[in-house]
């Protein structure tokens, strides 16, 4: 059975993916190009509903209904903050989903093979798929590769769930954030990947259902590890590599069901993870590797002594400081979004700018826990976009700057990553805020940052600590503004 | 301790050490304050106005001086008025100690504290009682008002009925503060300003104020900052390539305003007899170095004069006082700034550190003992400027010859890239069968599309890119649908899981994109 008009609506969904992608360039068109994917993605389901995935179509639609239901309310449910674990938590029913689906080839496999002629004959819909590599001349080769294909999306999918399912664990709070290795570290690992390996030689001569069983578990065991062995700071890196993850195994079993639509998007999806884990990346000055085996390493030296003392301010100073300045940088961090301060920054924001103030935002890259992370929260505190700029558009300005807020950042305002050479973030490139007039740096507490290393910052002449949460300290600060 | 503000005796000086302001700043610091009466009235601060903020009125310098512990004044005192004073006070004004060694010495011998305002070290914690700054601020504005008190033009430019009006073209020599506040006042009137500088890390700053730095090609540079943020003297040869540059542009500016200062020699002459003489009719010049002997050959320190060709240069040396009650607000402020250094506890008594850099540059004559000059202070004053590195100029042959190289290496490594691709492909397709292959190629172009596509996305929208990205990646639900209509039991059940987490994720990823995404507006 052949299925054009499948095929035809492929070809449109997979523009009406691409175009979806290309539109997220900017904002406004970014508006229009959720509608081309999810006009992309109604075409694609409905195509197949029609086509090869004929059979039992209803309960297809009954169980879309109900998950969608599912996604709808937990979507208008979650807060901005919480975005970064919902990504997670999605990217891990990606996984699980993949691992099904090519469990499901291989028992239909090894189904259509045990079937006499009669009923590969009568097979239907995916079995008869299979029925034809079968009785293909090349028939060996076609098997292999299945094969091959099936034990990679499994495995893809296996370590997209459990370290999905650890992300999401890590971002929520439900798992302590840092980094934890097994006794034996990245052996374990590569013991599990060798076993991997050498599982899917057996499986290639067998076609066991152990040894894929067994292969899964060491993949389930691989993205467990992985992940919890990567502390908290690197969770961009981590959930964009993820999302890449979800990608690749959505194109491995694409090749296994040939389904081209499959690859595209897999495929499309996963170099997008790629980049984006390369941007958070070179944001951190850190080379992916070193992010995935996790931790800082390579300290060459003993950090270098931090002199001086931490200088504490009250509302009441930082007000009237703010009410002197004209030129005034935030730079929000991951403190911001656990306290929920959004709100109160965009209001402090209006405030200032009534004041005929030049306010901005400062962005880095790896802000956050998740790539653009502070964009969002924001835009949904309702702060314009053209007032929030990049690292590199807004670190030239702080020498002119009077008056910079960090607000729950820590490491993206080191100094010391310039200063240090024996720094475990030298040379990662941070925001200057030192280098405007005044600094005053909004944080719970005495505490270090996620890296656990000492901020020179706090300590500069200029800077003024602004203890307490980050939300009250604000709404505090709020009504003194005049 | 109380402390006590005489009237200027110098003639002309309208300013006042001690405003209704500031008495109320210095209450707070635990002093009382006693005023000579009338000495505000110059600039705008009658005895009534004192006496409402707690200041006690005394009818004489006399009575100042016999009541009070800390005299302060704007002008430092001559021979006459220093001997007026009581022994063991403490005077506060401006002194200037290397022009006036004499008084100096005759205020250590009656052992008077010396706090000359005009010694405040520059430094980033001193700012607040540089008076110098504050004053040259005033004078930079003043200048300027000045000029166009005396210019027979609009300095904006005006397209009206009755004709077209060019805007003005200032000429700033010296970007000091002065400079700086003259750049910035006539760039607010609307006129074309260009400003000059020896220094040039100052480039930044005139570029800043909305002026046009006037660039001179030379080589040897120096560094101004080690002079404490002054000019020093140049070399013969970049004053010929400065007055060259100055003949250039003479025929041009409608209004000069000089402030090129050496510390402790004679303003620097830039603006010759043959410029002035170049300058249109109804031209002005402002020589804020007067009172050092002027920028200008023709100054005439404060007077105006008129040359034969029609320019007005203008060499009064009392613009702070021409603008007294302003001068009088900044100047006592810098004073009570340095009192309260002086009263570090607040309790009205004040503690003379000599340790500290700012006070002890200041001081002058401390105990009987001449303190002056200080030793240099421990913070440098203002960073060394790190040297530029400069990139090469490169000719247009070297330029061409490395963009040529450049191309040739892009080109290298992509026919490079391209085929080793296309060997692996050509082994991949001579092994694998044809309807491998056929996904194979689709695979591999949506990994090139994803790769051009996705460098586009703006960073701030990375979150929505994630999230319509995990939104997509649920096309694995194509998978489970095929798979859904099988035979086999547990394959049903598998497929039928996937189908629902798809579902999930289909509709939680799109919904939060769009959310998001209906987040972003624009101011």
């Amino acid at each position: 059975m052949e299925f054009g008009f499948t095929t035809a609506a492929y070809v449109v969904a997979a523009v009406l993916f691409i175009l979806s992608l290309g539109g997220l360039s900017g904002q406004e068109s970014a508006k229009r190009a959720v509608w081309y994917g999810i006009v992309g993605m109604a075409l694609a389901v409905a195509a197949t509903l029609y086509g090869p995935g004929e059979g039992l179509w209803w309960l297809s639609i009954v169980l879309i209904a109900g998950g969608g239901v599912l996604g709808w309310i937990v979507a208008q449910r979650v807060q901005m903050t919480e975005m970064p674990q919902l990504v997670a938590a999605m990217h891990s029913l990606v996984g699980l989903a993949a691992v099904f689906i090519g469990y499901n080839t291989h028992i239909e496999l090894a189904a259509v093979q045990g079937m006499d002629e009669a009923a590969r004959a009568a097979a239907a819909g995916f079995a008869q798929t299979l029925v034809h590599k079968l009785e293909d001349p090349q028939s060996g080769a076609l098997i292999s590769i299945l094969r091959v294909e099936t034990f990679l999306g499994v495995f893809i999918g296996a370590v997209t769930f459990t370290g999905s399912v650890i992300a999401f664990g890590k971002l929520a709070g439900k798992v302590d954030g840092k980094a934890k290795k097994l006794p034996g570290g990245h052996l374990l690992n590569a013991a599990a990947a060798i076993i991997s390996v050498v599982l899917l030689v057996v499986y290639l001569q067998s076609g066991s259902s152990l040894a894929l069983i067994g292969m899964t578990l060491a993949a389930l065991f691989i993205g467990y590890h992985l992940i919890m062995g990567i502390g908290g700071a690197d969770m961009p890196v981590v959930v964009s590599m993820l999302n890449s993850y979800s990608g690749w195994a959505a194109a491995a079993i694409g090749f296994s069901l040939s389904n081209d639509l499959l690859i595209v998007v897999g495929a499309l999806v996963g170099s997008s993870g790629a980049i984006l884990s390369y941007i958070m990346c070179k944001a951190m000055n850190r080379s992916f590797i070193s992010v995935i085996l996790g931790g800082f390493g390579g300290t060459t030296g003993p950090a270098m002594e931090v002199t001086g003392e931490q200088i504490a301010i009250d509302a009441e100073g930082v007000a009237a400081a703010l009410n002197d300045a004209d030129s005034i940088i935030i730079i929000p961090g991951y403190g911001m979004a656990v306290a929920q301060a959004q709100q109160s920054v965009s209001e402090l924001t209006r405030k200032l700018r009534a004041k005929g103030k030049n306010v901005r935002f400062a962005i880095h890259p790896v802000a956050g826990r998740l790539p653009g992370h502070m964009n969002v929260l924001l835009a949904e505190a309702k702060v314009p976009y053209d007032i929030v700029l990049e690292m590199d558009e807004i670190n030239e300005d702080f020498p002119e700057t009077d008056v910079a807020i960090v607000i729950g950042s820590n490491d993206i305002v080191n100094p010391a990553a310039q200063e240090d050479p024996n720094s475990p973030i030298a040379g990662m490139p941070v925001l200057e805020c030192w280098k405007a007039k005044q600094v005053f740096v909004s944080k719970r507490g005495q505490g270090t940052g996620y890296s656990g290393i000492e901020n020179p910052l706090f300590y500069k002449e200029n800077t003024r600590m602004f203890y307490g949460d980050a939300k009250k300290s604000l709404d505090a600060l709020l009504p003194m503004i005049e | 301790m109380k402390i006590g503000a005489l009237t200027e005796v110098f003639p002309g000086e309208n300013r006042v050490a001690m405003t209704p302001d500031s008495a109320a700043q210095l209450a707070k610091l635990g002093h009382s304050s006693c005023i000579q009466s009338g000495a505000g009235a110059k600039a705008g601060f009658s005895d009534a106005t004192y006496a409402a903020a707690g200041v006690e009125v005394l009818p004489d310098a006399a009575a100042v001086i016999a009541a009070a512990d800390v005299i302060v004044k704007v002008r430092g005192p001559d021979a006459a008025e220093l001997a007026t004073l009581q022994d063991g006070q403490t005077l506060i004004s401006f002194f200037w100690p290397a022009q006036n060694p004499e008084l100096l010495e005759a205020a250590a011998k009656k052992n008077l504290t010396i706090v000359a305002m005009d010694m405040v070290p520059r430094i980033s914690r001193a700012q607040k009682m540089d008076a110098l700054s504050s004053m040259a601020n005033i004078a930079g504005y003043r200048a300027v008002i000045e000029a166009g008190n005396n210019f027979g033009r609009f300095f904006t430019g005006q397209v009206t009925a009755a004709g077209k009006v060019p805007p003005a073209k200032v000429l700033i020599v010296g970007a000091g503060v002065a400079g700086l506040a003259a750049i910035g006042t006539s760039v607010s009137l609307g006129a074309i300003v260009h400003a000059f500088d020896v220094r040039p890390e100052v480039a930044e700053q005139i570029e800043s104020m909305g002026a046009n730095f006037v660039f001179l090609e030379f080589e040897q540079t120096q560094d101004g900052a080690a002079t404490g943020g002054y000019a020093a003297p140049s070399s013969p040869e970049f004053r010929e390539k400065q007055l060259a540059k100055f003949r250039e542009l003479a025929p041009e500016m409608d209004i000069v305003i000089t402030t090129a200062l050496i510390p402790g020699r004679p303003a620097p002459k830039l603006w010759t007899e043959d410029m002035v003489k170049m300058m249109k009719p109804g031209s002005v010049i402002v020589d804020l170095a007067a009172e050092r002997g002027g920028n200008c050959d023709l100054t005439v320190p404060d007077q105006k004069i008129v040359t034969d060709n029609g320019v007005t240069i203008i060499g009064y040396t009392d613009f702070p006082s021409r603008m007294a009650t302003q001068a009088s607000t900044l100047y006592s402020t810098n004073i009570r700034h340095m009192l309260s250094d002086l009263t570090p506890k607040k309790d009205g008594v004040i503690a003379h550190n000599m340790e500290d850099d700012v006070i002890r540059g200041a001081t002058a004559a401390h105990m009987g003992a001449v303190t002056y000059p200080p030793p240099p202070p421990k913070i440098a004053a203002i960073a060394a400027a790190k040297p530029k590195e400069k990139a090469k100029e490169l000719t247009p042959e070297e330029r061409r010859a490395k963009e040529v190289a450049e191309f040739k290496a892009q080109t290298r490594n992509q026919v490079g890239l391209l085929a080793i691709g296309g060997g692996l492909m050509l082994l991949a397709g001579l092994y694998a069968p044809a309807s491998f292959m056929s996904h194979f190629i689709v695979f591999v172009l949506a990994v090139f599309v994803g790769f051009q596509v996705i460098w586009n996305v703006s960073h701030s929208l990375h979150t929505p890119l994630m999230a319509v990205t995990n939104a997509i990646s649920s096309i694995i639900i194509l998978g489970a649908l095929m798979q859904i209509g099988s035979g086999s039991f547990l394959v049903i059940i598998l497929a039928a899981l996937s189908v629902f987490m798809a579902g999930i994720n289909i509709f939680g990823g799109f919904m939060v994109t769009r959310r998001m995404l209906a987040m972003f507006q624009k101011s």
